[in-house]
């Protein structure tokens, strides 16, 4: 009997026995992140494990991490919370002068890199050192016990942003990192996410091969703070994508005229002008999305601000060049 | 040959920096200190020094970089100063922390606010709970060789911590002074190559750095750090001794002038240590029994030598550019600490002075000995006094 090869490495390099919260969607990210970064070592340096990571404060180091032991079996370090990307240019000055190849792997949550990091981050893709950053968006401060970042998206609970008699929750749309990090006009950024790990899994490859800095923006699900079913992980970030919530793409070299969008799947029907997408016609309501999780328990008691979440989504898909449809629960 | 020139304090700092060939050195400008990244920035670019620059965008990213760097296995330089070195505090607990020898260049001045950007010492004193070992030059030969000597003692195995050397914002850092830049072989033979042993990041042998600790090892943990910094002692001694015989010019821990026989006891810090030692011979000419002593190195605490030194005064006077507030100066904190369970000790009294830039003249000085000399005759004197102050306009 044929034997089928893996879709990708056996080699583990996020260890079984880490101490992540059961169902966590960013330990899987990890996992597929550090597997996709030795087969992308492997094929352009003939060595699978040339790499080494930095890593930010935050739930992903602090469950990996924990003295006398470790869930790491690649070089790690972790500095602080806001300075992993200048961490990682440290790593990458030491090797350069070491003679040592392969690629730094900077890692940080969505507070270290979109809010307290962002200028380390800023600084180390502008000086353009060949480190690819992972942000694991799971769209709150979960190490401290869920306050809400610049990552929050609209209407979101969260410890800071609780919805009450003034207020809906979180107040502001959802901060773009990875458009932030692509007007560095650096070699590689996409979004990604556990939803589609294949993709995900194709994109870190990438960026792990291109020559110099790359930033990777994986969504990923914390049942913990998004209140939501521990077995259902993947699949709402999968409905995150096929309703329109996140959206999958890359920008090569800064150029926002030529992003490349990448099927959301779920029915939605694309529209592509000269092998471009330009429009998208939702057939999920994002509702379905929301509705598995309690943070956005309470947006349901007040429709319109999910309608105002709708045109905060149709609006960022317009920077991406995109018109789209996001549909309303059938009555 | 060593060539003897002429150059300022950060000049020295980039040429020490030079000759101990970091592998790479991340720096941000700040006034008073930014000639010493400048100046590297040349090495580099000129290929006399083969090492990585990186041009962060803050100190906070330079010290992070400097750690990531050390993390990888390589030595590791920068250079800052007040407020800069104030953005770094979060990251200075954690390079000692991780035990990561890198060495910092600072040129000591105030911290805003107001904004001031002469010198004192706030800024390093601010950052004496870090852990990391602290030497303050009195001239800019010294800013060189201590710097050399920083890296020597930090990359010692029985220390392993991080070592900052301070001097003086202007009063050395802008000012052109005599300075012997040692052979190149001499530095490579003292300090040799920087092999890590303890902290890299190799694929071929992957280890994990900076990690969480619970309850039941962060004593043992920062326990270590308070080991390393007792073990530094001898180390500095030793490193000291190797260095005269190399070089030829001699440092200790404490450096006292004129205190044989002496009564009062001016003790400082730094660039004014030159002052206060043309002042002791000024008034030795007057048949007044002072003396004085500069502390180089002033973390690890020089506790057993401060002992040596207070049996010789009656009075000791130190002068120092910094505050702790409602205390007096850190020094006197240090000092009350070292003596209060001697059986004989000296009257201590403590002198604020020269902050934020303000001159330290013989005027300054001959107020402080007045107050010193009451207290020598048994008169009553306050313990903190700050000198030079303009009254008229507070």
């Amino acid at each position: 009997m044929a034997v089928r090869k893996p879709p990708i490495t056996t080699r583990e390099y996020w260890a079984p026995g880490h101490a992540a919260c059961a169902g966590c969607g960013c330990a899987i990210a990890l996992k597929l992140a550090t597997k996709a970064f030795s087969e992308a070592m492997e094929e352009k340096y003939g060595d699978p494990n040339a790499f080494a990571i930095a890593q930010a404060t935050g739930c992903m180091e602090v469950v990996s991490a924990v003295f006398p032991y470790t869930a790491w079996k690649v070089p790690w370090v972790h500095v602080a919370f806001e300075n992993a990307a200048a961490a990682a240019s440290g790593v990458e000055a030491a090797w350069k002068k070491l003679g040592r190849k392969g690629k730094i792997l900077a890692i940080g949550g969505d507070g270290g890199t979109a809010d307290i990091g962002m200028q380390a981050l800023s600084g180390m893709l502008e000086r353009w050192h060949n480190v690819v950053y992972l942000m694991y968006d799971n769209e709150a401060y979960m190490n401290t016990g869920i306050q809400r970042s610049s990552s929050t998206p609209y209407g979101a609970w969260t410890t800071t942003s609780p919805p009450g008699k003034y207020s809906i929750g979180e107040d502001k749309p959802k901060k773009w990192v990875a458009l932030i990090a692509a007007a560095h006009q650096v070699p590689y950024v996409a979004t990604a996410s556990i939803g589609n790990p294949f993709d995900f899994v194709r994109k870190m490859k990438k960026a792990a091969k291109v020559d110099g800095p790359a930033f990777v923006q994986v969504h990923c699900t914390c049942p913990t703070g998004w209140k939501s079913p521990l077995e259902k992980g993947v699949e709402i970030a999968r409905l995150a994508i096929e309703t329109g919530v996140w959206p999958l793409f890359e920008i090569e070299n800064g150029d926002f005229h030529n992003i490349k969008i990448q099927p959301p799947g779920g029915g939605a029907k694309v529209k592509r002008e000269g092998g471009k997408v330009v429009a998208i016609e939702f057939k999920k309501p994002i509702e379905e999305y929301l509705k598995l999780q309690g943070r956005f328990k309470h947006l349901f008691k007040k429709p319109e601000a999910i309608d105002e979440l709708r045109e905060q989504i149709k609006a960022m898909w317009k920077v991406l060049g995109v018109d789209v449809t996001l549909p309303k629960p059938e009555e | 040959m060593p060539i003897r020139t002429v150059m300022k304090a950060n000049e020295a700092a980039a040429w020490a920096a030079k000759l101990a060939k970091p592998k790479v050195i991340a720096a941000f400008p700040i006034t008073p200190s930014t000639l010493v990244p400048e100046k590297i920035s040349e090495f580099v670019a000129n290929g006399e020094l083969d090492a990585e620059f990186i041009k962060v965008e803050s100190e906070h990213s330079a010290i992070s970089a400097c750690v990531g760097a050390s993390a990888a296995g390589v030595r590791t330089f920068t250079a800052t100063a007040s407020q800069g070195l104030a953005l770094m505090h979060e990251i200075l607990f954690i390079a000692a922390g991780m035990r990561l020898p890198i060495v910092i260049a600072v040129g000591n001045r105030a911290l805003s606010a107001p904004i001031n950007i002469w010198n004192d010492w706030q800024d390093t004193i601010s950052e004496r709970d870090t852990g990391w070992l602290q030497f303050y030059a009195e001239n800019n030969q010294e800013a060189l060789d201590l710097i050399l000597m920083a890296f020597k003692v930090a990359e010692d195995e029985r220390v392993l911590l991080p070592a900052m050397v301070g001097f003086d914002a202007f009063i050395l850092t802008h000012t052109v002074e005599p300075v012997e830049i040692p052979d190149q072989e001499l530095v490579d033979e003292f300090l040799g190559e920087y092999e890590p042993k303890h902290a890299y990041l190799d694929p071929a042998r992957p280890i994990t750095q900076g990690t969480l600790a619970f309850p039941a090892h962060y004593m043992e943990a920062r326990y270590t750090v308070w080991q390393a910094n007792e073990n530094a002692k001898k180390v500095i001694d030793e490193v000291f001794a190797e260095f005269e015989k190399r070089f030829g010019r001699k440092y200790q821990k404490v450096e006292e002038y004129r205190t044989d026989d002496a009564e009062i006891i001016f003790v400082t810090m730094g660039s004014l240590a030159g002052t206060v030692k043309e002042y002791v011979d000024h008034l030795r000419e007057k048949g007044l029994k002072v003396g004085a002593a500069k502390l180089t190195v002033y973390r690890p605490f020089p506790t057993e030598e401060v002992r040596e030194l207070a049996k010789k005064a009656k009075v000791l006077a130190l002068l120092e550019k910094n505050v702790t507030f409602s205390v007096g100066g850190a020094l006197f904190q240090d000092f009350s600490r070292a003596l209060i369970n001697q059986e004989e000790k000296p009257k201590i009294v403590d002198f604020i002075l020269g902050l934020g830039g303000r001159d330290v003249t013989f005027k300054d000085l001959d107020e402080a000995l007045a107050i010193a000399q009451k207290a020598l005759a048994g008169e009553e004197f306050d313990e903190v006094n700050w000198i030079g102050l303009r009254k008229e306009i507070l």
